[in-house]
This record gives C-alpha cells, structure tokens and sequence, in this order.
C-alpha cells in the first residue's frame, strides 16, 4: 500500500519535473476541439456532439497513457522490478492515469462546452458514466501499453491493440450518454447502463492485476 | 488407426451430411429470409467453430502461463489462426446471406460490428506475434494479451449485442425470434453440422501445429 503510494507519487513528481508532456497533451486536446469548433460551426447537434467528444477524448487518452510505459527505459524497468512488487506497480500506473484521464475529460467538457455548448445531458447518468469511462478507458491503455512495451515497433501496436480493447467501453458510453440525452431515466435502466460500463472497468483492471505479473518479469 | 482416426471420418461425415441434407429438406417458408434460410447450417458453424478455436487458444493461453511450456504457445497461436479463417469464412458468408435478405453486404448491426472487431483484436494479436522476436517473451506476452482479446470476444458477441436497442440478429435486444423457433427438421441438420465443423476446425489445427512444430522442432 505504501509502496503503492509512493509510485504514484513519483509519477506526479516526473510529469511535474518533464512538463512538456503534459502540456504537449493539454494543447493537443485544446487544439483539437478548436479544430472542432472551426469545422462545425459553434451549432452542432447534441447527437454529434456526443461522438466528437468521445472520440477526442479517446485519442487524448491514447495520447496521454501510452508513454506510461514505453517512455521508460530499460534500464530503469529493471531498477523498478527489484524494488517493487508489480502489483504496486500496475495499480500506480493505472490510479495515476486514471486521474490523468479525470483532468482532460474535465478540460474537454469545459472546452467543449465554451466553444460548443453543452446538449444538457442528464447529470445522474452522464456524471457516473463519464467518472467510470476515464478509469476504464486510463486502464485498459495502461495494460495496452505495457504490452505494447514489451514489443518491437510500440507506437503502431499500442493503436492496433488498444482500439478494439477500449471499443467496446466506447461503444457503451456512447451509449449511456445518448440516453442521458432524454432528460431523466429511469432508475433501472440507469442501473443497466452503469453497471454495464462498472462491469467492464472491473473485467479490465482484474485482468490487468492478474496478468502484468506476467509481463513484467524478463 | 482407426482410433485416432474416427473424429476426423465423423466430421467429415457430418459437413457431408449436413451440405446434403441442408439442401434437401424442408424449411418452413418465412417472410423475408425464404430458402435461404438454409445458410444458417453453413454460416452459424462458422462461428460455431470460430468460438471453439477461440476458446481453445484461451485455455491453452493460461496453460501456457502456467507452465511455459512452448507446446502449449504452438497450440493457442494455432488455434487463434485457424479461429480467425473461420472468422472470416463467418463473416463471408453472413455477408452472402445479408445481401439475399437485409439488401446490402453490411448493415450496421451490433452482431457484426462485433464480429468485425473481434477479428481486428485477433488480427492485432498476429501482428503482436510478428512484433516480437524472443520466442519466450512473445509467447509471454501473447498469451496475456489473448486473454484480452477472449475477454473482448465474450463481450461483444455475448453482452453487447443484447444491450442493444435493435438488432437484425434473433434473439438479440428486441428481435424476438430465437433459436427456440427452430423447427425440429432444421435442428436435425443444424447441430450436426455445427458438431461437424467443429471437428473439422480441430483437425486444422492439428494438422497446422504438427507442421510447425515440425519447422521449429518442439515436441
């Protein structure tokens, strides 16, 4: 637990001490979204509002996640591996992404919602949705880019491997957010929906606990 | 001989019977899908055979993490290749029977659309193979990424499309026919041509991984 704590501290302290990449994330997300607003116009409807999100959101999260692994060196991999457990390992990466995740989906709702406006979803159902579509989305491209990592040319593997393992989580946010479009649902079919996305979250980050152990070793 | 034998002459038995009794008997007259519903024999074995390969190779995936035992790596990555041929054989022949019934090759349906993916999770998992050039390491990280692409099969074919609000497929969210509404005779040629292809499938994949095995000298 703590070396957990300590891990994810360190990942604060590198993106703090190489501010380049964070930035370079949060103008590639602001970029995008003016690109947006240029090519639509201000007036889009609430149908394609939804989609561009999700996927600049996405591509951000490609952006953002996949160095987590593949930026560090060899060597380095190797000083973690005799100092840590790979649990605490895994579970760092995926908490620290996760919050990476929470920030640029936060920076994208507000952007989009100055440039674009904003379709009045319903709060109840886009709030938990999009809190569980970042942590699913951060951890599945954790686990994508460990072991996209461990192969030869990484940065064309983690876009093959990673697109159709965070389809299915995508296609379902879409979804939810679409319903959240009606106004209020319904209680059951709120439930259905979350518990659907939580399902998944839960599928991946078991997964990945149980699996990178595996990776990591030599 | 005959001992090791008898499967294989029992699939090809039930493909033979199933093409010639698929053909000959009668099927109850639906609107829409008429004669052709004949191709659910072919094409549902398909993907019959497709998600028994599939499994097998995540079985033999976790088998592999278990011991590493490079045998077992030669059996799941065989099994993910002849998975994928009869993936595409799936594909081809709904698509046959798509343009027969719905009026195009490919509609936007959940069922394909996860097909469809599936197979590009499968692809990715051929292309990771060839990315890595330690044979340990990439059997290590194929398995676990195998894994993934099972977990992603289930849910696209298994969730997924009954979450969604309409589906062209039966018994899939709102369509209402099911495989219940199967009459007797169809069930008759159905199952064993499923059961048949499946056999069939095994045998390719016995036959592709004695042949690397061969290449590679693993016993």
């Amino acid at each position: 637990m703590r070396e957990t704590a300590e891990l994810i501290r360190k990942e604060f302290l590198l993106e703090i001490r190489q501010r380049y990449a964070i930035n370079g994330i949060l103008l590639y997300v602001f970029s995008t979204i003016f690109v947006v607003q240029l090519c639509f116009g201000r007036v889009i409807d609430e149908k394609t509002w939804i989609a561009l999100f999700w996927v600049i959101l996405l591509f951000a999260a490609f952006n953002a996640v996949s160095k987590s692994f593949i930026q560090e060196a060899s060597a380095r991999r190797l000083y973690y591996f005799m100092i840590a457990s790979p649990l605490s390992v895994v579970v760092s990466k995926m908490v620290y992404n996760s919050l990476l995740m929470l920030v640029l989906g936060a920076l994208s709702l507000g952007l989009f919602t100055v440039f674009m406006g904003f379709p009045g979803l319903y709060a109840g159902l886009f709030a938990p949705a999009f809190l569980l579509g970042c942590i699913g989305l951060a951890s599945a491209l954790t686990m994508v880019s460990a072991i996209a990592s461990r192969s030869g040319n990484n940065a064309a593997l983690m876009a093959i491997l990673g697109f159709p393992v965070v389809l299915p989580l995508l296609l379902l946010l879409v979804k939810a957010s679409q319903r959240a479009l009606t106004g209020t649902v319904e209680f059951a079919e709120l439930l259905r929906l979350l518990s659907a996305i939580a399902l998944i979250d839960l599928v991946v980050v078991l997964l990945a606990v149980i699996l990178f152990p595996y990776l990591w070793r030599d | 001989m005959i001992r090791n034998m008898w499967w294989k002459v029992l699939g090809l038995l039930l493909v033979l019977y199933s093409i010639i009794a698929g053909l000959l008997i009668d099927v109850p007259a639906l609107p829409v899908i008429h004669q052709t519903i004949r191709n659910l024999f072919y094409h549902v074995s398909m993907w019959f055979a497709m998600f028994v390969m599939l499994g097998t190779s995540f079985i033999f995936s976790i088998r592999y993490l278990s011991g590493f035992r490079m045998k077992d790596d030669l059996m799941a990555s065989g099994a993910v290749y002849t998975g994928i041929f009869f993936g595409l054989m799936g594909l081809m022949t709904g698509m046959v029977w798509a343009k027969f019934t719905w009026g195009d090759f490919w509609t936007n349906d959940p069922q394909l659309n996860g097909a469809a993916v599936s197979m590009m999770a499968y692809l990715a998992y051929t292309v990771l193979r060839g990315s890595i050039d330690e044979v340990a390491m990439r059997a290590r990280i194929s398995a676990v990424y195998n894994i993934f692409a099972f977990m992603l099969l289930v849910i696209f074919l298994g969730v997924l499309p009954r979450l969604a609000d309409s589906s062209l497929h039966p018994g899939k969210g709102g369509n209402t026919s099911t495989m219940e509404g199967l009459d007797m005779t169809m069930r008759m040629v159905f199952y064993p041509a499923a059961l048949g292809w499946v056999l069939i499938a095994f045998w390719l994949l016995q036959l592709h991984t004695r042949r690397r095995a061969l290449i590679q000298g693993i016993h």
